[in-house]
């Protein structure tokens, strides 16, 4: 499943770096401390947080991750919004808690895997 | 062939910009995908620590046949206890610097785990040179 569908089906708002729309998601991971998002996440996984500033870029270009979703109606900065539409980071935006989003993600993500094998 | 970047310390804005360089250079070389994210984190926690705790510092890296080996030194407080900071979840980050994310601990960890090699000198008062050494599968 790649971000644009997931953006769709979870009603998720496309803020910045669209260019990115058709990243695969692999999986995803949740966690507003980067190093463990270094440390743990993986390459094509979906990221969750409510840390906004523009350090969320590197980790994700680094890491290789397929996007961004910033909850509890968190909204990236201008400085940030540049930068990820210069680096194609592509962020994803929710009303909802990191509960609810990564809830609705891994149930979607699951269906997705149940349907496809 | 060596590359030398400067850090800011206190300047978040760029932390992490000499890691994304590097990686893009890394990449161009077409190392192993492993490889590459093996040496991104561990640069990435090596700059942000002289972001986060230090003064200034320069991060060199080295990029020879076998091995790619990054230097990162900085001018600092230095580290007292270098058993003490290898420690997951031991940090002396302040608040701010938590709420952004930043001070988990897990920084010195997530480098030993990624680098073939490290090794840490530090002079309390002076400052800390982190050194990582990750080989290439040939
Ligand atoms: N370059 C440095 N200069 C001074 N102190 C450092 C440096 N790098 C690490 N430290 C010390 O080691 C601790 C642990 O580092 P780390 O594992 O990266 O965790 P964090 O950076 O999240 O605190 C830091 O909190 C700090 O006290
Ligand atoms: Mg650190």
């Amino acid at each position: 499943m790649n971000i644009a569908e997931i953006a769709d089906r979870l009603n998720f708002e496309i803020v910045c770096g669209s260019t990115g729309k058709n990243n695969m998601v692999t999986w995803g991971y949740t966690s507003d401390m980067l190093s463990n998002v270094m440390g743990n996440a993986s390459e094509g996984n979906l990221w969750i947080t409510m840390q906004s500033h523009k350090n969320i870029l590197a980790v994700a270009l680094l890491k290789e991750l397929s996007g961004i979703v910033l909850v509890n109606g968190h909204r990236p900065d201008t400085e940030t919004v540049t930068q990820a539409e210069k680096e194609g980071v592509v962020i994803l935006a929710t009303d909802l808690p990191a509960f609810e989003t990564a809830g609705r993600l891994y149930q979607l993500l699951k269906e997705n895997e149940d349907i496809q094998s | 062939m060596i590359f030398e970047y400067q850090i800011e310390g206190g300047d978040f804005t760029k932390a992490g910009s000499a890691s994304s360089e590097v990686k893009k250079i890394l990449r161009q070389l077409n190392l192993e995908p492993s490889l590459i994210k093996r040496i991104a984190v561990a640069m990435y926690e090596a700059e942000v620590n002289v972001v986060a705790h230090a003064y200034r510092g320069t991060m060199t890296v080295d990029i020879d046949t076998g091995r790619i080996f990054i230097a990162v030194k900085d001018e600092g407080p230095g580290i007292e206890d270098i058993e003490k900071a290898m420690t997951e979840g031991w940090s002396t980050a302040n608040e701010k610097v938590r709420e952004m994310g930043f001070g988990a601990g897990m920084g010195l960890p997530n480098i030993k785990k990624n680098a073939d090699e490290l090794k840490i000198t530090s002079t309390p008062g002076t400052g800390t040179k982190v050194e990582i050494t990750c080989f290439t599968r040939l």
